[in-house]
C-alpha cells in the first residue's frame, strides 16, 4: 500500500473535523503510512467467500415496544450545553450557505 | 431542439409511532423545544440505540402498500456528517439492505395511466431542527431528532411536472390509507426533493441532474420542476452545460436558486451499525402486516365506478384521502344517493374545508347529518338554497337536517295558494317591473323572483315561484 | 495494612457480626487511598461525601437482604457513566461532563449494595495500554512506581493491587482489562461480548467493548460478574442467554479438562519469563488432571491489523459526536461553527485519540473501504472461526496475558507498529468476542506476570473453574506490593 501523503492526510483531517498543525500533519502522515503497511499483510490473506463480520455476537430482532420512557429534563440537558437561549442550544451560524 | 424531462423524486415520510425510532422519547409535532428528548437523542456518552418495533411494522406496511418486495434480512448503517441538528454526527439509516425494494405506483395524467417505479424504501431517523437567527447564531431543538422516517426513492420514470404531482398525490393517498403517517407537508411529515435532468429526445444517456430542494407544497413541486426544466433548456440552448448542483425553490420569485455545487461524491463513510443487530423478517411477520393493510385508493376508486356508478373523476377525488373516502362510504351506507353525496363532498364540503383550513374530522358534520340533508333535498322538503343554510348549520354545529329545518322553520313553501298570494303582493308593489318585463327586459323577472323569495324569507319553492309569476304577469 | 486485605468472606462475616460497619469499610478504603494515591495516582475523582452517606444508609439494611458483596467498596473506571458524578474518559473533552443517567452496571452495583468510592484513571477514551495518555495524571504500578500499570484500565488494576479497593470495574476492547491485571498481579476478566450491558460505557469500538470485573481473587471476580452479567433492554447487543451460578463452578476439579495451547501465542515477541511462567502454569494444571495439548489458531497474525483497522474505524464513528456543540468541551477560540468543530476537537483530543480517528476515517474513505475495512472484517471472521474450531476440541485455551512484565514509565517504542505488538496476545479474543481472564502466574524481577485463560462464548464458568483451581494450587495471588505509605 502506498504512502499516505500530506494532501491525503489533510483531506482526512477535513472529514474528521480536526484542525492540525504542520508538525501534526507530518507526524500523522507517517503514522498512517506505517499502518497502511499492515494492510499489505491483510492482503496476503485469501478471503474469497468469507462474509465480513460486523458484530461480535449475532443477535437478531432485538426491538423494544413503542412506549414512552425516560424523557430527559430540559434544564438538566441545558446544564451540559455551553450556550443556550429559550430552551435551545446556541451555536454560531455555519459560514457557508 | 426538442428535450425530454427525466425526474426522480425522493420523498421522506414521518411515521406516526408513539416514540422515536431508537429512543423512547415521544415522537410528535408541535411540542415546546427540547422537551421530547431522551439521553440517546443528545448522543450522550454511553447511550445506545434500541429499535422501536412499531417502526418496522409501519415501514413494512407502507412498503407493501407501495408494492415493494420486503427484505428477509435488513440492517442499519451509519451515515457520517457534521451538523448541529445531528448530535451523533452520524445518521442511522439503511444503505445496504433497506426494508423494501422494487415497488411501483400507478398514476393517471390526462387519462393516460403510467407506472412509476420505486427503487427502494428505507428506514432512518430524522434530524433535529435548526433555527437561524439574523444575529449570527442558530438555535438547536432536538425534539425531531430520532423521529422515524421512511425515505421513498423513485426510479427516474417521471417525465413531467404533472406526473410528479400525480405521483406525489398517489403516494400521499396510499400512505395515508395505511395509517402509518399523517403525510402533512405543512407539518413536515411529508417532504420531497426532486432530481431533474433533461436530454434531447431520443438520446439514451441521462443528462446531468440537479437536485431541487425546499419544495414545501405539491404546487411548489410542480412549479419548481417547470421552472427548473425551463432553466436547463435555456442553458443548453444557449450552448451552456448543466452543473451537478443543489438548487432551492424560491417561493417568492417562483424560480430556483443555486444552493451549492456538488463536488464529487459525498464521503459519508457508511458502516454497518455495530450497536444494532440484524432484523430478520419471516413470512408470518409479513403476513400479519399484510393483513392489516386496508383497501387502498385504487381499489376503492374501481369499486365506486363499478358498484356505485360514479364518474371516474368523482371516484378519483373522493379517494384522495382516506378520511373523505370513509366519510363518503358512511354517507352512502346511511342511505344517501351516491352521486348527490359525491357532489356535496366535492363541492360545499371541500370548499368549507379549504376556506376554514380544517380537516373533515375537525368539522361537526357527520355522514348521518349529510344523509339527512340529501334526503330532504331529494323529497323536495328543502330547496337547494335552503340546503345551503342547513348545511352551514350541520358542518358548524352538527346535528340532523330534519331537526334544523323544523327548529328554524326552513321548510320549503310549495303550497301554490300561499305562493300565489305572495306573487300577487309583489306584482302590485312593482308595476314598473311588469312593464319592463313585457318590453323584453329579462332582468325584471329575476328581480320579481327575488322579491318573492324575500317575502317568503327564502323558503319559497323557486320552480313554483317562476311558474306562478309567469301565469300572473300574463294576466296583466 | 488495611482491613480491606481480608477476604470477602471474612469481611461479610465481620459485617454480619456487626464488628465492622459499611461506613467503616468505606472509610478504610478512603484512608488507604489517602495514604497511597499520592504515589499510585489511580483515582481521577473521589465521591467521598456521597459514598459515606450511602454507606450509612446501607448499614440500616437488614442482614437477610444483603448479598455476597454487600457493603464492599468498588472503584469504577472513568469511562463508565455515573449520574451526577463527573465522568471524563480521562479526556479534556469531557473534563466537566456530568452524566444525566447511570450506566446499567452502576445501577446493578447499587442494587447489590456495593459502595462506589470514586472514578479510576485510564488512557484517554480507553485508547492505550499504559494509562499514560490520560490528560489528568499518570498512574503508577504499585509493584514498582517507576513502571506503568498497563492500560487502558490501569487505574482500576493499580487501585486493586494497592489495596485501595478490593473491587474495580474495567473495560476491555483489545486487552484493556487483562493486560493491566497481568501487570499489576490481580485477576481481570473480559466477559463474552454481550454478557455485560454496555449501556453507559463510553464507547471506543462498540463491536469489541466489554465491561468486566477486576479483583484480587478468582472467587471475588466470579461474585462480581454474577452481579454485572445479564440481558439489558437498553443494550441490543446484550445476550438473553441465562447467567449461570459462577461460584458453583469453583470446584477445584479440573480432571480430564482439555486445555489447548495456541502455538502462535508463544512465538516471537513473548519474553522468556512470560513463556516460562506459562509453561510452569500448564504443568500445575496438568498435575491437577487437565490434559494439555498444542493447538493452532492459524489466522492470528492477521488479527492485529484487522483489530486496528476495525476498531479505529468504529472509534472514528463513535468519537464524531464530541464536536463542541451539544455538551463537552467547546473551544474558546472558535469564531464560527466550522471552527467550533475543528478547534474543539483539535484542542480537546490527545495525540493518540487523533491518530485513531484519522486512521479510522482514512480506513473508511472511499479508496480503502473494500481493501482495508471490509477486508479486515473478513479477516475478523477467519480469526473468530479459528476459535470456534479450537473450542470444538478444547474446553479452554491458555497463553501468557502479556508478552512481558510492566514497562518503565515513558518508555518509547521504536516505532508505532512495534508499540501495538504488545496487544498481540489479547486482541484476537475481542475480535472473536470470546471471554478471557488474566490470573497471576509468577513474578520476574519482582514484577507480576499473568496467565490468560480463554473460554468459549458464554462459558465464563469454565474459565473460572480453571483459574480458581490454578489459584488454589499456587500462592501468587497472596503476594501484595509494598506501596510506601506516606507518614
Amino acid at each position: 500500500m502506498s504512502k499516505v501523503t500530506k494532501e491525503e492526510l489533510l483531506s482526512v483531517a477535513e472529514l474528521a473535523m480536526l484542525e492540525l498543525t504542520d508538525e501534526e500533519v507530518e507526524m500523522y502522515a507517517q503514522d498512517l503510512s506505517a499502518f497502511m503497511a499492515y494492510a499489505d499483510k491483510l492482503n496476503e490473506l485469501n478471503t474469497d467467500g468469507v462474509e465480513p463480520m460486523t458484530h461480535a455476537l449475532q443477535q437478531v430482532n432485538v426491538m423494544r415496544e413503542d412506549v414512552v420512557a425516560d424523557v430527559l429534563d430540559r434544564e438538566e440537558m441545558l446544564k451540559g450545553a455551553k450556550e443556550h437561549q429559550d430552551g435551545e442550544i446556541k451555536v454560531p451560524t455555519i459560514l457557508s450557505e | 431542439m426538442n428535450f425530454e424531462t427525466v425526474i426522480g423524486l425522493e420523498v421522506h415520510v414521518e411515521l406516526k409511532t408513539n416514540t422515536k425510532i431508537f429512543s423512547p422519547a415521544p415522537s410528535h409535532f408541535g411540542a415546546e423545544p427540547n422537551t421530547n428528548i431522551h439521553a440517546t437523542d443528545l448522543a450522550y456518552p454511553g447511550v445506545l440505540p434500541v429499535l422501536n418495533k412499531s417502526v418496522v411494522d409501519f415501514g413494512m406496511k407502507a412498503a407493501m402498500a407501495l408494492n415493494c418486495q420486503i427484505a428477509d434480512v435488513m440492517h442499519f448503517d451509519r451515515k457520517h456528517y457534521y451538523y448541529p441538528d445531528n448530535p451523533k454526527a452520524y445518521q442511522i439509516s439503511q444503505e445496504d439492505r433497506p426494508i423494501g425494494e422494487h415497488g411501483w405506483v400507478e398514476i393517471e395524467v390526462d387519462g393516460k395511466k403510467k407506472k412509476i417505479g420505486i427503487t427502494r424504501i428505507h428506514l432512518e431517523e430524522d434530524a433535529g431542527k435548526l433555527t437561524h437567527t439574523d444575529k449570527g447564531y442558530s438555535l438547536v431543538d432536538l425534539n425531531r431528532q430520532g423521529t422515524p422516517l421512511i425515505e421513498i426513492v423513485s426510479e427516474p420514470d417521471i417525465s413531467s411536472a404533472e406526473e410528479a404531482y400525480a405521483y406525489l398525490e398517489k403516494l400521499k393517498a396510499i400512505i395515508e390509507y395505511t395509517g402509518v403517517s399523517d403525510v402533512r407537508m405543512e407539518e413536515g411529515s411529508l417532504r420531497c426533493d426532486a432530481n431533474i435532468s433533461i436530454r434531447p429526445r431520443g438520446q439514451k444517456e441521462f443528462g446531468t441532474k440537479t437536485e431541487l430542494k425546499n419544495l414545501n407544497s405539491f404546487n411548489y413541486v410542480r412549479r419548481g420542476i417547470i421552472d427548473e426544466v425551463k432553466r436547463q433548456e435555456d442553458v443548453l440552448l444557449a450552448g451552456g452545460v448543466i452543473q451537478q448542483e443543489t438548487r432551492r425553490y424560491n417561493e417568492a420569485t417562483g424560480k430556483t436558486d443555486l444552493m451549492r455545487i456538488k463536488g464529487g461524491v459525498a464521503d459519508y463513510r457508511f458502516i454497518s451499525d455495530p450497536d444494532l443487530p440484524e432484523i430478520h423478517i419471516d413470512e408470518d411477520w409479513k403476513a400479519r402486516i399484510r393483513a392489516e393493510i386496508p383497501e387502498l385508493p385504487d381499489a376503492r376508486k374501481e369499486r365506486y365506478i363499478k358498484d356505485l356508478g360514479l364518474p371516474a373523476y368523482d371516484a378519483m377525488v373522493l379517494t384522495l384521502t382516506k378520511a373523505m373516502s370513509d366519510f363518503f362510504e358512511a354517507t352512502v351506507s346511511a342511505g344517501a344517493d351516491a352521486k348527490l353525496a359525491s357532489n356535496w363532498l366535492m363541492g360545499e364540503v371541500s370548499a368549507y374545508m379549504n376556506a376554514e383550513q380544517k380537516e373533515l374530522g375537525e368539522t361537526a358534520l357527520t355522514p348521518e347529518g349529510l344523509t339527512s340533508m340529501i334526503k330532504l333535498i331529494q323529497d323536495g322538503t328543502i330547496s337547494s338554497k335552503i340546503a345551503k343554510k342547513v348545511f352551514k348549520e350541520l358542518i358548524e354545529n352538527g346535528g340532523n337536517a330534519e331537526e334544523i329545518v323544523k327548529a328554524k322553520g326552513l321548510v320549503q313553501i310549495s303550497d301554490e295558494g300561499a305562493l300565489r298570494t305572495m306573487v300577487t303582493e309583489v306584482l302590485e308593489a312593482n308595476p314598473q317591473s311588469i312593464v319592463d318585463f313585457k318590453e323584453g327586459k329579462g332582468r325584471a323577472l329575476g328581480f320579481l323572483v327575488g322579491q318573492v323569495m324575500k317575502v317568503s324569507k327564502g323558503q319559497a319553492n323557486p320552480q313554483l315561484v317562476n311558474k306562478i309569476l309567469a301565469e300572473e304577469i300574463a294576466k296583466h | 495494612m488495611t482491613i480491606l486485605n481480608k477476604t470477602t468472606a471474612e469481611l461479610q462475616e465481620l459485617l454480619h457480626n456487626k464488628e465492622v460497619s459499611v461506613k467503616e469499610l468505606t472509610e478504610a478504603s478512603y484512608a488507604r487511598i489517602e495514604k497511597t494515591d499520592d504515589d499510585v495516582q489511580a483515582f481521577i475523582s473521589l465521591n467521598k461525601e456521597v459514598a459515606l452517606n450511602r454507606a450509612e444508609q446501607l448499614d440500616q439494611e437488614p442482614m437477610e437482604n444483603r448479598g455476597p458483596l454487600f457493603g464492599l467498596p468498588i472503584g469504577i473506571k472513568d469511562n463508565i457513566v455515573t449520574k451526577g458524578i463527573t465522568t471524563t474518559a480521562a479526556s479534556r473533552m469531557l473534563e466537566d461532563f456530568v452524566p444525566v443517567y447511570d450506566a446499567t452496571i452502576v445501577e446493578k452495583l447499587n442494587a447489590a449494595g456495593m459502595v462506589s468510592v470514586g472514578k479510576l484513571n485510564l488512557d484517554e477514551f480507553a485508547m492505550g495500554s499504559t494509562t499514560e495518555t490520560s490528560v489528568f495524571k499518570t498512574t503508577k504500578n504499585p509493584w514498582d512506581l517507576n513502571r506503568v500499570p498497563g492500560g487502558s484500565s490501569g487505574g482500576s488494576a493499580a487501585a486493586v493491587a494497592a489495596g485501595q479497593v478490593p473491587f474495580a470495574l474495567g473495560s476491555d476492547t483489545g486487552g484493556s482489562i487483562r493486560q493491566p491485571a497481568a501487570f499489576c498481579g490481580i485477576v481481570g476478566l473480559k466477559p463474552t461480548y454481550g454478557r455485560v450491558s454496555r449501556s453507559g460505557l463510553i464507547a471506543l469500538a462498540p463491536s469489541f467493548d466489554q465491561i468486566g470485573p477486576m479483583t484480587r481473587t478468582v472467587e471475588d471476580n466470579a461474585l462480581l460478574l454474577q452481579i454485572l452479567a445479564g440481558l439489558d433492554a437498553k443494550d441490543s447487543s446484550s445476550s438473553p442467554i441465562e447467567v449461570p451460578n459462577y461460584k458453583a463452578a469453583l470446584t477445584g476439579d479440573i480432571k480430564g479438562l482439555k486445555i489447548g495451547v495456541p502455538t502462535e501465542y508463544l512465538g516471537e515477541g513473548v519474553s522468556e519469563e512470560a513463556k516460562t511462567a506459562t509453561l510452569e502454569a500448564l504443568k500445575v494444571l496438568e498435575s491437577l488432571g487437565a490434559i494439555v495439548e498444542e493447538v493452532s489458531l492459524p489466522h492470528s497474525e492477521y488479527a492485529l491489523p484487522a483489530y486496528y483497522f476495525i476498531t479505529s474505524a468504529e472509534a472514528s464513528s463513535v468519537l464524531a459526536r464530541y464536536d463542541g456543540v451539544h455538551y463537552g468541551y467547546r473551544s474558546e477560540n472558535a469564531k464560527n461553527l466550522d471552527e467550533i468543530y475543528r478547534k474543539s476537537r483539535a484542542e480537546a483530543f490527545g495525540p493518540d485519540v487523533k491518530r485513531r480517528i484519522l486512521l479510522g476515517t482514512y480506513t473508511l474513505g472511499a479508496g480503502h473501504y473494500d481493501d482495508v475495512y471490509k477486508k479486515s472484517q473478513r479477516a475478523r471472521m477467519l480469526v473468530a472461526q479459528d476459535f470456534q474450531n479450537a473450542f470444538k476440541k478444547y474446553d479452554v485455551l491458555i497463553s501468557p496475558a502479556a508478552p512481558t512484565t510492566a514497562m518503565a514509565l515513558g518508555a518509547e517504542e521504536a516505532d508505532i507498529v512495534t508499540k501495538y505488538m504488545s496487544d498481540i496476545l489479547t486482541t484476537p479474543i475481542n475480535l472473536a468476542g470470546v471471554p478471557a481472564i488474566s490470573v497471576p502466574c509468577g513474578f520476574a524481577e519482582g514484577l507480576p506476570l499473568g496467565l490468560q485463560i480463554i473460554g468459549n462464548h458464554f462459558d465464563e464458568a469454565t474459565i473460572y473453574k480453571v483459574a480458581h483451581a490454578f489459584e488454589q494450587a499456587t500462592d501468587f495471588h497472596k503476594r501484595t506490593p509494598e506501596v510506601k505509605e506516606e507518614n
